[in-house]
């Protein structure tokens, strides 16, 4: 039986950067916020001292433990999926800060283009240059609504980064970029030689000691190396743990409450009532009331819960009709497809890096470049990323080279300081039959089916992926590298998910027919029920995502504030323009 | 004044190494007087290096047990394959020298050998679209931003009953099988080779195994030989840091600041997660 819990004005489920924004926001305004993280509870001390990278890389320690709860994917709408059951397949992140604490930091706003993403393509190439299937939509909100959430978002995360000859924004960003090693310089040197406009990647790795507007303070970043899928021993890679969570917590008004796993949103009479989540220590199950339930985890769970409570009209890929898994999208193996170079003369320090230590340019994303002769919509970044390789990362070896034996040994001995991967992060675009529904076989621990993924590629994302690889080797040509490798373009989905950038089902527009949330990320179907994070984005755009779901969550805020004030639905409906 | 002195460089641990360090004689500071000189070379340091080197010896020689496989001849069929696939050469050791075998023999009675972080529950099916998952040929440093920090090594979708463990056992139990039945001979007294034609057949899927595919079998071999060879020595391989000496990389540090923009590669001194935490 469900314990029932002392009402409290405000729910958020996941502490990752959606439910850490949302949480530090309205905390901050004077409300009792309480937030569910069904993971354990994380301080700065666990990430100390532990740079191992079999046990954070290889072994996924920050990751989910796969044995409670997974999900099933397949290609096509009539097979049957199979788990994706080891976490060398998976990768989604739980715990205090989830997400934020392994991610990266590669921080890039969305153009101007995705946000009017179909008005834009019909009004400059025409009605055909869309193919049927591609679900392609405006958000209902421009990138000028977007910006000052933008610009709040990287104040608070202390972005560190350099103007876009290309982009468009009013304010610098709030520290400078990180340092330029060799491969980057080369890299620069390499694209204005081609005619593009390379800078700095914007990092979440921050380049100074800087105190947010909130007060937080963020270190400044080291360049260890041990950034990507580890929490920073040096408080120096911003996350929802050295930002939001701590405002959220100063202000009194805020609980974390961490091993406390969601089970259903409740609701009657189309509002929600609170959320039933288990205590997973113990087994016992509580009832959180609130005046606002906020879903604010990762797209699997916002997906999965909503469909779990029975709220809104599931996606019938049959039908084209319902919007609950509908605009299923994300980075998947047919992205970061690029060359890789190897050098007979040059040797550099590969061990070292960061995150988001990297230079790229935008000449090839978006609408920036002409479409009207190329089979694709769309674009991407062309990035270098000096991560930082690791000892038992570094076996890259010329193709052809043996895996194993006495030659592998060999080559990825001598290449391991000798090489370089330029890539291209291109847009994916949504299809009638990609999209989330629950599994009919598969359960998780309590006996809930697991979420079902289906999704397979199109000739858009083989033409743009193919597009990207030839650019790339252009570059690392120049560069100046004696062996130029190219990456193959994959057929078809591998369902190996490691990449973490899974976006859609629950998308946000202006048509309750076609997408479930409002510009505000509030439901059309349940005013009181907001959805934030990457499963409100339509279509991927060219760009890691994070940016733009931190934008997203400062503008939810806005809205719940203003629901919580008057009531009511925060937009209104219309029909939208929609391919 | 000098008692106040060393009784704090006492109270502080502070080794003779630590003093040198601080000296800047080891961390790249240049050497100069006879004091000095005559005290790194010193008789007394000599015995010292050596005393130390023999511990040391002696404690990874005791770890040097058998903790998963219970057989030794599987262990030893173990130990041959992973030096085929990681041989000793001129320009170091190979996965035998390097502790590689019992590496992956604590890593299979490790959480990860059981599968217990990994989604188990049945049904597991076992047909042709299986099969395909199991061949499927995705190098895993391609699948995605994250993740060009991965061993490189293929990742077919793991879809077998078997875990990590059980699947090394009926693996190394099949090599055997093939060994014998193929070259009449002990996979461990085979030519190096016969024991590469062994291990091509399992890299291409070309031998029958029950609840698994013999190519599943081979990935995790070879990806566990590349980790047992870098990872860090407290699991058992890399021994004495030697992998990481052929490679060239530095171990875990504080900061590579000022590293970062160095034209020129910069070699350092290895150092361990033991060493990095010393001062974590």
């Amino acid at each position: 039986m469900a314990k029932r819990l002392k009402p409290v004005d405000v729910v958020v489920v996941g502490s990752s950067w959606a439910g850490g924004v949302v949480s530090a926001e309205l905390s901050k305004a004077g409300y009792k916020v309480v937030c569910l993280e069904r993971g354990p509870k994380r301080v700065l001390e666990d990430f100390t001292g532990v740079k191992d990278e079999l046990r954070f890389t290889n072994r996924f320690e920050l990751m989910q433990n796969l044995s409670h709860e997974t999900i099933t994917s397949r290609s096509n709408i009539d097979e049957v999926a199979l788990p994706v059951r080891t976490r060398e397949e998976m990768m989604a992140g739980t715990g205090a800060g989830a997400g934020s604490v392994h991610w990266a930091g590669a921080t890039y706003r969305y153009w101007p283009y995705d946000f009017e993403i179909y008005s834009q393509t019909v009004k400059r190439y025409g009605k055909n240059k869309i193919p049927e299937g591609m679900m392609l939509q405006d958000w209902g909100v421009t990138y000028k609504e977007m910006e000052p959430y933008y610009e709040r978002w990287e104040k608070t995360a202390g972005i560190s980064g350099e103007r876009d000859p290309l982009g468009e924004r009013k304010s610098d960003y709030p520290n400078p970029p990180l340092k330029e090693s060799p491969p980057i310089k080369l890299f620069k040197q390499a694209a204005k030689n081609l005619g593009y406009n390379p800078y700095q990647v914007p990092s979440a790795n921050v380049s100074q000691r800087y105190e947010n507007p909130d007060g937080e303070v963020i270190n400044a970043c080291m360049y260890c190396a041990f950034c990507t899928q580890y929490g920073c021993d040096f408080g120096a890679k911003s996350d929802s743990l050295v930002t939001v969570i701590p405002t959220a917590q100063k202000t009194g008004n805020f609980e974390l409450r961490t091993e406390s796993y969601v089970r259903r949103v409740l609701h009657k009479g189309g509002k929600a009532t609170g959320v039933m989540y288990v205590d997973t220590k113990t087994g016992q199950e509580y009832e959180q009331p609130a005046k606002v339930i906020v879903l604010g985890a990762f797209t699997f769970t916002n997906n999965r819960l909503l469909l779990l409570s029975g709220i809104g009209q599931p996606y019938d890929p049959k039908t084209r009709q319902g919007v609950i898994g509908r605009n299923y999208n994300g980075q998947f193996n047919i992205t970061f497809r690029g060359a890789r170079g190897f050098f007979n003369d040059k040797k550099f320090n590969l061990y070292a890096g960061a995150g988001a230590l990297g230079g790229t340019f935008n000449d090839l994303n978006a609408d920036n470049f002409d479409h009207s002769n190329l089979d694709f919509i769309h674009g991407g970044a062309v990035e270098l990323r000096q991560y930082g390789d690791g000892a038992i990362a570094s076996n890259h070896v010329p193709a052809g080279t043996p895996a194993w034996g006495p030659e592998f040994k060999k080559k990825s001995i001598h290449y391991a300081h000798r090489n370089v991967v330029v890539w291209y992060t291109p847009a994916i675009m949504s299809w009638w039959h990609n999209y989330v529904d629950l599994d009919p076989t598969y359960k998780d621990d309590f006996g809930d089916p697991l979420l079902r993924v289906t999704y397979k590629y199109t000739d858009q994302d083989r033409a743009i992926a193919k597009f990207g690889v030839e650019k790339c080797a252009e570059i690392v040509k120049e560069m100046g590298a004696d062996i130029v490798d190219k990456d193959d373009i994959p057929q078809e989905f591998d369902h190996i998910y490691q990449g973490g950038h899974y976006a859609g089902g629950v998308i946000m527009g202006s048509d309750p027919s076609t997408s479930a949330l409002n510009n505000y990320l509030q439901m059309w179907d349940m005013e009181n029920l907001f959805v934030v994070g990457a499963s409100a984005f339509p279509h991927f755009g060219g760009h890691h995502p994070t940016a733009t779901v931190g934008a997203l969550a400062y503008r939810a805020s806005e809205g719940i504030e203003k629901y919580l004030k008057k009531g009511g639905m925060l937009t209104e409906a219309k029909k939208s323009n929609i391919a | 004044m000098t008692d106040q002195h060393s009784d704090k460089d006492e109270k502080k641990g502070l080794s003779r190494r630590q003093f040198l360090k601080n000296t800047g004689m080891v961390a790249g500071g240049v050497v100069g007087g006879s004091l000095l000189g005559g005290l790194l070379t010193n008789e007394y340091q000599k015995k010292q290096e050596a005393q130390i080197k023999e511990e040391a010896a002696k404690g990874a020689a005791l770890q040097e047990a058998r903790m998963f496989f219970s057989r030794k001849e599987d262990f030893d069929i173990l130990g041959a394959a992973t030096e085929r696939l990681f041989p000793q050469d001129d320009i170091g050791p190979g996965a035998i020298e390097l502790g590689v075998p019992y590496f992956i023999d604590k890593q299979l009675a490790s959480y990860w050998g059981t599968n217990a972080k990994e989604y188990m529950r049945d049904p597991f099916r076992q047909n042709s679209e299986e099969h395909d998952y199991q061949h499927k040929d995705s190098q895993k440093d391609k699948t995605g931003p994250n993740t060009d920090s991965q061993t490189p090594v293929p990742t077919p979708r793991y879809q077998s009953r078997l875990t990590r463990a059980e699947i090394f056992i009926a693996g190394l139990r099949k090599m055997e099988q093939v060994s014998r039945d193929k070259f009449k001979k002990k996979f461990v007294d085979a030519s190096p080779d016969q024991q590469d034609q062994v291990l091509k057949m399992f890299e291409n899927g070309k031998v029958e195994m029950q609840g698994v595919d013999s190519v599943t079998f081979f990935n995790l071999l070879l990806k566990t030989t590349i980790e047992g060879v870098y990872s860090d020595p407290l699991y058992g391989g890399n021994k004495n840091m030697q992998g990481w000496k052929m490679k060239e990389y530095p171990g875990p540090r504080a900061s590579f600041a000022d590293v970062i923009e160095a034209e020129d590669f910069v070699k350092m001194d290895l150092q361990s997660l033991k060493d990095y935490q010393k001062f974590a």
